[in-house]
């Protein structure tokens, strides 16, 4: 039961095939952003979405009731682009590498420059000297903006299944 | 499962995971020894002389079972219990455990329900916990059922004690205690009273994380103001809290309890000079954000400062952080382990500006904030060195052989060494 906020991903898309061509733009499109994560290109991430994109990392629980509350909550490019850098600048954690890994990759709906589409991700986590985990199962909920011919994200909200957080989430998703 | 036990070795890999000589070292307050984070004897004593002893633990906030017939799941120590709005509008802690074979019932972390019922054979409680209906009571066809010297009234869910300060709900499993606001004390009410008095919450939201360390680390984190500067590079780079910054660390009589505080500066270069910069490595005089509205202070609160954490013992941290705000409920979970609980809020009147406010703002907390991870890291990084090496104590002498509250300056551990004279007496050790 997801709230009303996300009806219009989760319902059963009534014409894939005039879809099908967006979800091949779509998929591309999540494949150079895991990229650009899992090689640590961290100051390269803000630049996949646009000036006033909304991006936020919040639990199942909280998109169910409705709450506003995120993990992450960045408001503009600005916000993305200050929280890449005090990951990369400011913030102490023990080294570790992330695998992301998309799937089910579905287009909802396309009119005009808008996109809306919908996948599962799944976040491997692996600590030095430490086997690999998966620490995020979740779905990202995207809204994307076709700009000079290339997609960005206007909003992507991330929501995961994973409730209980090992220890903590230090890289964006 | 989440914990690092699986990476780093197997539970009982290391010795110190078993008993060792409960004997306080002979430095007294200026040390504390490893055993206290790893033994599983004292955790189990913490569990029965502090959890379930005569603390008041935070449950819930009021804000979450605002109607009648609202429940929420929660926690008193690592014991499960349920917190329900009765349709009286009454507020009711009880176990989270049929009477008739021991099933955590109550499965849902929150919810609206008339009446409590155990699936496995539909036992069924009011929402104060008294048992109302036990399924074929009497038999079918006059065969099997209970006995006749069966009577509900002695089967209800085991219930708490509860009390309400300020639409902040806490419970107890001690018969004898002094009443909430006698337990917190009048220094601690304060800045409680900043956050909750008079006000009605509005939760933003939910989160919830293991963090793979002895719960006490926790509390002792946010009575050690000393890591602020030297921790959160964040922080100082932006010029929140530096050395020299005007704060407060507050403890109550007891020495449970602690408030720390601080007042942002508002000019940094006025506070740090350049001695002091040299020691904070992250300081950056002209670092700045490409969204400054991120680090905006509105002024909302009576109080001196623009941040105050709140650790209330035995499970509970008060969060207000600029315009953020939270609470965070520890669950202790072994000795090596614990899970926190987050609930994030507002006030009602937010107009969607400030609510949008507090939202950006809450990137500084929590287990992806900029100041979050870094603390669930370093504890991490202490139990695992605890739990590891053959050495065997830490040392706390920053501020010399002074206990309890300091308020001129940031280089101390007098709150974390009044925390442990209540608890070596508390824990008979």
């Amino acid at each position: 039961m997801m709230s009303a906020m996300f009806a219009e991903f989760n319902a059963t898309v009534e014409n894939p095939e005039a879809l099908r061509a967006l979800r091949l733009e779509v998929e591309e499109f999540h494949y150079e952003y895991c990229n650009a994560l899992d090689t640590g290109r961290l100051m390269d991430w803000p630049e996949f979405f646009t000036p006033d994109a909304l991006y936020r990392v919040t639990g199942r629980e909280n998109a169910d009731a409705g709450l506003p509350v995120g993990l992450v909550y960045c408001d503009g490019r600005g916000m993305l682009r200050d929280r890449a850098r005090a990951v990369a600048e400011t913030q102490m954690y023990a080294p570790r590498y992330l695998l992301h890994s998309v799937s089910n990759v579905r287009v909802v709906a396309a009119a005009g420059p808008e996109i809306k589409a919908q996948a599962n991700y799944f976040l491997y986590q692996t600590l030095v000297e430490g086997p690999t985990t998966l620490h995020q199962a979740g779905r990202y909920y995207d809204t994307f903006l076709r700009v000079d011919g290339r997609l960005l994200l206007k909003e992507r909200q991330c929501i995961y299944d994973t409730d209980l957080i090992a220890n903590d989430i230090v890289y964006p998703i | 499962m989440y914990s690092n036990e699986n990476i780093i070795g197997m539970p009982g890999a290391h010795p110190k995971e078993r008993s060792a000589e409960l004997v306080w070292p002979p430095e007294g307050l200026q040390t504390i020894p490893d055993w206290v984070y790893t033994d599983q004897s004292i955790y189990d004593r913490e569990m029965e002389r502090i959890f379930h002893g005569a603390t008041w633990n935070f449950v819930a906030l009021e804000a979450e079972i605002e109607n009648p017939g609202d429940f929420k799941r929660s926690y008193v120590g690592p014991t499960p219990v349920v917190v329900t709005r009765a349709l009286d509008g009454s507020i009711n802690v009880i176990e989270n455990r049929c009477q008739h074979r021991g099933a955590e019932f109550c499965r849902h972390s929150r919810g609206n329900a008339k009446e409590l019922v155990c699936p496995y054979h539909q036992w069924t409680y009011d929402l104060k916990g008294n048992l109302q209906g036990v399924p074929f009571k009497r038999g079918v066809n006059r065969a099997g059922g209970m006995p006749p010297d069966f009577r509900n009234e002695d089967h209800g869910l085991k219930k708490l004690k509860v009390a309400v300060l300020h639409g902040v709900v806490f419970a107890t499993f001690a018969e004898e205690i002094e009443p909430i606001e006698e337990y917190l004390g009048t220094e601690m009410l304060i800045d409680f009273d900043a956050v909750f008095k008079g006000r009605k919450l509005v939760v933003l939201g939910h989160y919830r994380n293991e963090l793979p360390g002895n719960w006490k680390l926790y509390f002792e984190n946010l009575r050690d103001p000393y890591h602020a500067t030297l921790l959160h590079g964040f922080l100082v780079s932006y010029g929140l809290v530096v050395a020299g910054s005007k704060t407060s660390m507050m403890v109550d009589p007891s020495g449970r309890h602690g408030s720390m505080g601080s007042a942002r500066p508002a000019n940094v270069t006025d506070v740090v000079d350049q001695s002091v910069a040299a020691e904070m490595r992250a300081f950056k005089d002209d670092a700045t954000l490409e969204d400054a509205r991120f680090l905006n202070y509105v002024p909302e609160f009576d109080s001196p400062w623009s941040v105050t954490m709140q650790t209330l013992w035995p499970n509970l941290v008060v969060q207000r952080e600029l315009n953020t705000l939270g609470v965070r409920h520890i669950v202790p979970n072994g000795p090596h382990s614990m899970i926190m609980v987050w609930t994030m809020f507002g006030y009602e009147g937010d107009t969607e500006e400030m609510r949008q406010h507090r939202l950006r703002q809450g990137n500084l907390m929590g287990p992806a904030g900029f100041l979050g991870v870094e603390d669930n890291e370093a504890i991490r990084f202490v139990q695992e060195g605890l739990k590891r090496s053959p050495t065997d104590k830490a040392v706390v002498r920053l501020g010399g052989d002074t206990v309890g509250s300091d308020t001129t300056t940031l280089i101390t551990e007098s709150a974390i060494r009044a925390m442990y004279q209540q608890y070596r007496e508390t824990m008979g050790l």
